[in-house]
């Protein structure tokens, strides 16, 4: 039983693809094999009954080509109006997007799904409109014939020797949700032919007589047929999974497919596309980089793009891999990824070629091991094999220069040498020779050498003296020793050479990698990374770069800095904001806003899209390259990770800021709640008994009521000014009015104001009268010294002296203030200036704010406050106000005596 | 003063105004109320009273606006109340001719003695200068512009003694640094604080016992200097 419960993952995958389904559009393909067959007409037809079921049903593009039964169909039907594209002085209609998606029907039909759109429209495809409005949950109709099938391009171009240039990838038509196969015999069609009843494409107009011929009709009609009933088998067995009457399910099998820069590229695409899709197979196309094909030609690299391209439309994943040994690389790789077969193509070099520098198919057949390997023959799609540039083509003409001068060299040596060594000697030297050109200057140089050097020894040191005649065999044997030597020689140098260039092009790429990702380590915050991706990415493809991140409106905005320039547009943004709505990149380079000036790709971290970044370069060509694409992605990767985690870590950082002020918050209020209560208690007390009492009391009684509801209305009073205080403190929001005052004044003010509290105290003050003017907020200060008495009235015992003093240095005045009151226990000098701290010596119970708000305003004014216990007991308490260097100019009068 | 002084109170906190009409009349003061500053003015036209008490929180006029309008005509003794913290408000009140200012909370002793001090020099504002000025040990003969302390004569630079002149004159009043710039040094020099710091200080250093604990030139930080006469 157990087996044949199904698998919970696929349950899942069909779930979710249900899910998806309920959001997205639904899409019915109405699939013909012709033009003709009557697609258009069994869509309308369609249309009409959903609309007479009270569906909203528009059309978005209907063909009619003048035929009198469809343009009736059309008849009753809204249609989008069509945009007029002015393509190099043709206006062209074409179907509006924009405009479908602001009228967002139910269904919308949109004809011939293989089209392609002018110019200056959104996507480059028709087909990708569709994607758009199906993403956008609107339902779509829409025809499209057997030949425009990517994967059988090929066929139907053998069979009719017509090739069809506008394409819908296989993916397409395998994700419709309903296909209905338009179907009519090629005699009926031939018949309607006649009649005139069928239109007929332009680009085959001149074969036509090739393409409706019988014998094609019926072939396409084959296909048409085998092509749908092959997607009812699909159905049948995602049906199948999904009712858990699995009985044979054929392992996942994965193909790779191999390519490069030759022409047949597509041709093993398709083919490995039919495979896959035959076994259910997952399939990759994988191209190997070798050090020789950095230096491919432009249209080779184009070629190898496309090809790639093409894979990934067809539903292929692509992967680019670099190495010395093709064979080995794809064999690794296949290996990694339990490839069960790999499909090649065949090599068309001449046999002698193959028998001698051996061939990448005879490597992978020999070391292949269990994975089998399919090879494909197939003449090239299109274009010519063009020519390779050369490794050091500057180079050559003086390496045949320096081959000669190093031959001269030698000859002049042995010339030297002649009469003292033996001829094997000699012929040592020009060896020398020989193998230092290979060396230096590579194949042909050494080639000449070595030829050279045979002429030369022969003429110069073997007799007959001075004329070429090779008398002895040996020296037939010497020079095609030195001629392998050479070759074998140069060809180790070039190989040399090639891995020291894939070297350095790695290293560069590591290098660019690591650094940006160091600088994205090191620094915070959004705005600095997105400069810093700017410039790395600048950097490194020698483009314009722009960042833009996304608001929390899913709206997304350039960010702005030195670092980063673009000229923008309003379309450019437009584009930017595209790719993030969709997650996909776009732009230059791609089908899709291909009119843009930069390709635009998305910033994509965990949680989908956070922005885009925009890559303009000075050669567009460059962005082509699939190595540097690769990198690019790499590259904009790690920006979105980065971004992505700084934005995390600014969340957990604010979450923990909130947390620690909730829990302030907290305890202010619990302290200040109930010193709160306290006078409130007592006054609504002593108030009542007041009221309710008058009569019984005796004047003394009410005397003492009145004096505490007075006094503990003080008590309130002073307390809300203190929590008025430090909360202003704390909120920064404290200006200071600087003044230039003399503190003596400060201190004066201060005593005056605390007239009623100090009846119980002296104060001795020891102020000098030329204390230097300190620019402070008055207030404030004098609210220091109010706070730091009652503070030494608090502990110091009744009748004690309160001494009070200043006193002032090159850099700073100092006040101080103290009691003779029992002092600060042993380590909490620096506690009590904590909110809410209290000793336990008070006589009279404060809030615990007063010497947090002294604090918070001493230094406020760039000094320092601190406490330390007095030898003969209390407490002293000082603090600190700097002084500037200049005092501020005061006109001074002539000291004139009065007269007595 | 004649028998009962007339007060307007200007306030729109009705407990305010239930406390201070179950204290004033006690104390030989006859009250009127007006609870918006546009009623004040209306009031003050009407009853020309001997003092006023304003409040400057008022939900109608801003208070300063009340003394400008009032100062247009009469030269009624203002006294303003305030909240703390508002120094700037009661400087502004004081220069546009406000005569006192008392924070909330006050109390009753203290709002009396303010408004006795305004109302004493309201009267003595009609009568001719008095020859000598006497207050504690502070003695100033005006007529010959001599300055005792306990009986010794003090040597004041002429700019010392201008400022204790002014003082004089105001005697009991708050004066801000404003006016007592503009009264001593002239109108130019209005906004040099510091001028009048230092000048205070030698005033202080010369007049007073203890400098740094002052008995007559007591000053109201952010605000001003008054010359205490109780």
């Amino acid at each position: 039983m157990n087996q044949k419960r199904p698998d919970p993952d696929a349950l899942l995958t069909r779930v979710q693809a249900e899910e998806a389904g309920h959001q997205e559009g639904k899409l019915k393909v109405f699939f013909g094999a012709n033009p003709g067959v009557g697609k258009t007409y069994a869509m309308l037809q369609a249309a009409h009954e959903q609309r007479r079921d009270g569906v909203d049903v528009v059309i978005g593009v209907v063909e009619t080509h003048g035929r009198a039964e469809t343009e009736a169909l059309v008849n009753g039907l809204e249609i989008v109006p069509r945009r007029a594209i002015d393509y190099r002085g043709t206006v062209l209609q074409e179907f509006d997007l924009d405009a479908a998606l602001a009228r967002r029907p139910a269904v919308i039909l949109i004809d011939e799904l293989a089209h392609s759109n002018a110019p200056g429209t959104r996507h480059a495809k028709r087909w990708q409109d569709v994607q758009e409005l199906l993403r956008a949950g609107i339902h779509v109709y829409t025809t499209l014939n057997v030949q425009h099938l990517e994967s059988l391009n090929d066929v139907v171009a053998k069979i009719t020797n017509v090739r069809v240039r506008e394409t819908v990838p296989d993916s397409v038509l395998e994700r419709a949700d309903d296909v209905e196969l338009i179907d009519l015999s090629p005699d009926d069609l031939l018949q309607r032919l006649k009649e005139g009843k069928v239109y007929v494409p332009e680009q085959i107009q001149h074969a036509i007589h090739n393409f409706f011929a019988k014998g094609n009709l019926i072939a396409l009609r084959e296909l048409a047929l085998r092509r749908t009933a092959e997607r009812v088998g699909q159905q049948m067995e995602v049906y199948r999974l999904a009712q858990a009457v699995v009985r044979t399910w054929p392992t996942a099998e994965t193909i790779m497919v191999c390519v490069n820069m030759k022409p047949r590229g597509p041709r093993l695409i398709r083919a490995a596309r039919q495979m896959a899709a035959g076994l259910h197979a997952k399939w990759i196309a994988v191209y190997v980089q070798v050090p020789r094909h950095l230096r491919m030609s432009q249209s080779e690299r184009d070629r190898v793009i496309h090809t790639l391209r093409l894979a990934e439309q067809l539903g292929a994943e692509t992967v680019t891999l670099t190495g010395e040994d093709v064979a080995q690389e794809i064999l690794a790789y296949a290996r990694s990824r339990n490839a069960t077969k790999i499909i090649v193509g065949k090599p068309m070099r001449a046999w002698w070629k193959e028998w001698l520098f051996g061939s990448v198919v005879l490597d992978l057949v020999n070391q292949s091991g269990e994975i089998d390997i399919y090879v494909i023959t197939g003449t090239a799609d299109e274009g010519q094999p063009v020519a390779r540039r050369p490794l050091r083509s500057t180079g050559d003409a003086s390496g045949y220069a320096y081959a000669i001068a190093g031959i001269m060299m030698a000859t002049a040596v042995d010339w030297l040498m002649f009469p003292h060594f033996a001829a094997a000697n000699l012929i040592m030297m020009y060896l020398v020779a020989v193998v230092a050109v290979a060396i230096g200057w590579g194949r042909g140089p050494s080639v000449l050498a070595s030829v050279l050097s045979v002429a030369t020894f022969d003429f110069f040191f073997e007799p007959p003296y001075f004329s070429f005649t090779l008398s002895d065999m040996q020296y037939l044997l010497t020079s095609g020793v030195m001629l392998a030597v050479a070759l074998i020689i140069s060809n180790l140098t070039a190989r040399v050479q090639r891995q020291a260039e894939l070297a350095r092009y790695r290293e560069k790429r590591t290098g660019v990698l690591y650094a940006m990702s160091r600088d994205l380590a090191i620094n915070r915050g959004t705005g600095m990374l997105a400069q810093l991706a700017a410039k790395h990415l600048r950097d490194a493809f020698d483009a314009q770069v722009a960042v833009f991140l996304a608001d929390a409106d899913r709206k997304v905005h350039l960010q702005r800095g030195e670092l980063l320039f673009f000229e923008l547009d309003p379309k450019e943004s437009g584009v930017a904001q595209w790719v993030y709505d969709h997650s996909e990149r776009a732009g230059l380079g791609t089908d899709t806003l291909s009119g843009a000036s930069a390709l635009y790709l998305p910033l994509v971290a965990s949680a989908g899209a956070i922005g885009v970044v925009a890559v303009r370069p000075k050669d567009s060509v460059l962005l082509m390259d699939p190595e540097r694409l690769h990198l690019l992605e790499s590259l904009v990767n790690q920006v979105a990770l980065a971004i992505e985690r700084t934005r995390l870590s600014d969340e957990a950082q604010q979450a923990h800021v909130k947390a620690k002020t909730e829990r302030t918050r907290n305890a202010i209020l619990s302290s200040v709640s109930h010193d709160l209560r306290t006078p409130l208690a007592i006054i609504t007390g002593a108030a009542s008994s007041l009221a309710v009492g008058r009569d019984e009391l005796d004047p003394t009684a009410r005397g003492e009521l009145a004096q505490s509801i007075h006094r503990e209305a003080d008590r309130l009073d002073r307390l809300l000014k203190s929590l008025l205080d430090i909360m202003r403190l704390e909120a920064g929001v404290v200006q200071l009015n600087k003044q230039w005052h003399p503190l003596d004044e400060i201190i004066g003010s201060a005593l005056a104001r605390l007239e009623g509290w100090l009846r119980d105290h002296a104060v001795n003050t020891a102020v000098p009268a030329d204390l230097p003017l300190v620019p402070v907020d008055g207030v404030l200060l004098e609210q220091v010294v109010i706070n730091l008495v009652e503070n030494a009235v608090k502990y110091a015992p009744p009748g004690s002296a309160i001494d009070l003093s200043a006193s002032a240095s090159d850099r700073e005045v100092v006040v101080a203030v103290a009691d003779q009151g029992p002092g600060i226990p042993v380590g909490e000098e620096s506690r009590i200036f904590e909110k809410f701290y209290r000793t336990k010596h008070a006589r009279e119970r404060g809030v615990g704010l007063g010497l947090t708000i002294c604090r918070g305003i001493v230094e406020a004014h760039g000094g320092r406050i601190w406490v330390e216990n007095r030898s003969r007991g209390g407490a002293l308490f000082r603090f600190s106000i700097p002084l500037p260097d200049q005092q501020p100019p005061v006109e001074t009068e002539q000291p004139e005596a009065r007269e007595a | 003063m004649s028998q009962e002084a007339t007060i307007l109170l200007i306030e729109d906190e009705p407990e305010i105004r239930r406390f201070l009409r179950t204290t004033l009349p006690s104390h030989g003061f006859r009250l009127h109320e007006a609870t918006t500053g546009q009623d004040g003015i209306t009031e003050a036209k009407a009853r020309n009273p001997d003092l006023i008490l304003l409040d400057l929180g008022l939900p109608d006029l801003d208070g300063s606006e009340v003394i400008r309008q009032v100062r247009e005509w009469a030269h009624i003794p203002i006294i303003v109340l305030s909240a703390r913290d508002q120094e700037q408000v009661k400087v502004e009140a004081l220069d546009l001719g406000a005569d006192d200012y008392v924070t909330k909370p006050f109390g009753v002793n203290e709002l009396l003695a303010r408004m006795r001090t305004a109302l004493r020099h309201a009267s003595r504002a009609n009568e001719s200068g008095e020859p000598v000025f006497v207050l504690g040990d502070l003695n100033v003969d005006l007529g010959r512009r001599q300055v005792f302390v306990s009986g010794k004569e003090v040597h004041l630079t002429p700019i010392e003694y201008k400022l204790l002149i002014t003082l004089i004159r105001y005697a009991g009043k708050v004066l801000t640094h404003r006016q007592l710039l503009k009264e001593v040094w002239g109108p130019l020099h209005v906004d040099e604080g510091h001028y009048l710091r230092v000048y205070m200080r030698q005033l202080r250093n010369k007049l007073e016992r203890n400098p740094a604990h002052p008995r007559y030139l007591v000053t109201e930080l952010g605000v001003g200097y008054r010359l205490r006469t109780e």
